[in-house]
């Protein structure tokens, strides 16, 4: 695991070097280090507008118009699965999960990643004949069916109930471990985070405050008792 | 014990037999299953309906038929003097009697002709300025300027330079069609290329969308309503302008055919040639609502 930050080896998929962001007058990144290794799964949390989805959308380089400086090295094959599950409402389902795909057997691989997110038989549906959580797994069969080396989703099951949040935790960990990309997962809710990353990290004003290794063979409830400290929240744990 | 519930739905369904509820004790029924259903009450609170309802068929009839019926009553009572708008039977036989001797076929085909190359220019060139002028800065501010002045000129006017460039044959016709279609076309389909969500756009990058698969997937289906709501005026412009054109100077269509007629004040065959306008401007519009409803089947939409 790629946690000593100052490495910059050949063994990281992901690396961020003193990334600096801002809009206007205002920094939201200050200075940002950041690895991830090939098939490591990242959660980034923090608070709001603590710059978490700008690092986000730096990494998919999807912020030409911000100003900022740093060096972002990324793989090529990059996936993004946002917020809502933005499929274009005059596509079918397996249109959006096709959309971008060059490759003659495009079609055949688009119904292969609806079957693995268990929707077969939905393929010429609209999008709004379907459900929030089914939304949701086409957009991450979209994502999934480019096999990427780097997935980033932005808060992927806020819109969610939590009993669905629940079913697409499961699903993704299923994917992940299926596709092996490398994952960075902002969200902000604290027990997705211990549930899904191997290691969790705490963004404050524009910079890496906490680092903590997640998985198995952590104990949950200090960690968590420990993210939550680190958030701000003083709950008795 | 139904009696209470009965009695007080009464009014709204036949209480159900006495001892009924007995011979379905501990059977479970599928409430789609049960004959019985039809007959049971149905009490339900209700919401103030706000949407237009559920859509009915012939329901784009019935203004017109509503118009045509004051009409015939207003011409067989002697409210209207023919002099002033003839009867519905004469315009009838009088069209009778012009498609037996092929004149009304004659016209109608030319002026369908101009009209529909005019339309079918119009809305090319509206639709690729309107692209042109979406997706790139340099575009728009090259085509939307003079759009916008050309929409401030009304078509009329440009009539006589075009017949001093064009002559007065059918290209100055179509010409002027064309001028005044395309330019709904390019207002409405640029409003609706513009109005495409920018989360697409970013969504489109993420996927590494190449240009044309951007404009292809993306930019045409979401612009597809605006376009279509351009057409609907662009259609109905397109015979307002042929009237112009055909009333002006011309040998042939129905503009001439009603020109001709007021020459001899032969009211019927104008009014002939109104209904003939009104019905294709109907017709058309019925097409283009049709057209739209398929092609936008994924909108979810008040129209229904």
């Amino acid at each position: 695991m790629a946690t000593n930050a100052g490495g910059l080896g050949p063994s990281s998929e992901v690396s961020v070097r003193n990334l600096i962001r801002s809009f206007g007058p205002k920094g939201v990144l200050n200075g940002v280090d950041l690895d991830i290794a090939p098939g490591e799964f990242v959660a980034l949390l923090g608070p709001s507008g603590c710059g978490k989805s700008t690092l986000l959308r730096a990494l998919a380089g999807l912020d030409h118009d911000v100003r900022g400086s740093g060096v972002v090295k990324v793989p090529e094959q990059v996936s993004v699965v946002f917020q809502d599950s933005r499929l274009l409402p005059w596509d079918t389902v397996l249109g959006n999960v096709t959309l971008g795909l060059r490759d003659h057997d495009a079609d055949a691989r688009g119904r292969r990643a609806l079957a693995e997110v268990g929707l077969s038989g939905r393929e010429k549906a609209w999008p709004h004949e379907l459900s929030g959580g089914e939304q949701q797994r086409v957009a991450l069969a979209r994502s999934l069916v480019r096999e990427p080396k780097l997935l980033l989703a932005d808060e992927p099951f806020g819109a969610l109930d939590a009993l669905t949040r629940l079913k697409m935790h499961a699903l993704l960990k299923d994917l992940v471990a299926a596709h092996r990309p490398a994952v960075l997962l902002v969200t902000h809710d604290v027990d997705e985070a211990i549930t899904l990353a191997d290691r969790v990290i705490v963004l404050q004003d524009g910079r890496v405050a906490l680092e903590r290794k997640a998985g198995s063979a952590v104990d949950h409830s200090s960690l968590r008792g420990e993210l939550l400290e680190a958030l701000g929240v003083h709950a008795a744990a | 014990m139904t009696t209470t519930a009965a009695r007080r739905s009464a009014t709204i369904a036949a209480p159900r037999p006495k001892g009924d509820a007995g011979t379905h004790q501990g059977v479970v029924v599928e409430p789609h299953l049960d004959p019985a259903l039809t007959s049971r009450p149905d009490v339900r609170p209700t919401s103030r309906r706000l949407g237009p309802g559920k859509r009915r068929r012939f329901a784009g009839v019935v203004g017109p038929a509503a118009l045509i019926l004051l009409w015939v009553v207003a011409s067989a009572t002697g409210l209207l003097d023919p002099r002033i708008l003839s009867e519905p039977w004469t315009v009838v036989s009088t069209a009778g009697e012009l498609i037996a001797d092929g004149r009304l076929q004659e016209n109608l085909a030319i002026s369908a002709q101009r009209a529909g190359l005019g339309l079918f220019f119009g809305i090319v060139v509206g639709a690729v300025l309107a692209v042109l002028s979406g997706l790139s800065r340099v575009g728009e501010s090259l085509i939307d300027g003079p759009v916008q002045i050309k929409r401030a000129i009304p078509g009329l006017a440009l009539i006589p330079l075009l017949i001093l460039w064009f002559g007065i044959d059918e290209t100055m016709k179509v010409l002027t069609i064309t001028l005044g279609v395309f330019v709904p076309i390019y207002l409405q389909t640029h409003a609706g290329l513009r109005g495409i969500d920018l989360r697409y756009v970013e969504l489109a990058q993420s996927l590494g969308l190449s240009r044309a698969g951007f404009l292809r997937r993306v930019v045409l289906p979401g612009a597809l309503p605006g376009f279509f709501l351009g057409l609907r005026f662009a259609v109905t412009g397109a015979w307002v302008s042929l009237v112009v054109v055909e009333q002006i100077n011309s040998t042939s269509g129905i503009g001439y055919m009603m020109e001709l007629a007021r020459t001899y004040g032969q009211t019927n065959i104008i009014v002939l040639g109104l209904a003939v306008y009104g019905v294709l401007g109907l017709l058309s519009d019925a097409a283009v609502r049709l057209l739209e409803r398929k092609a936008l089947s994924w909108q979810r939409t008040l129209a229904g």
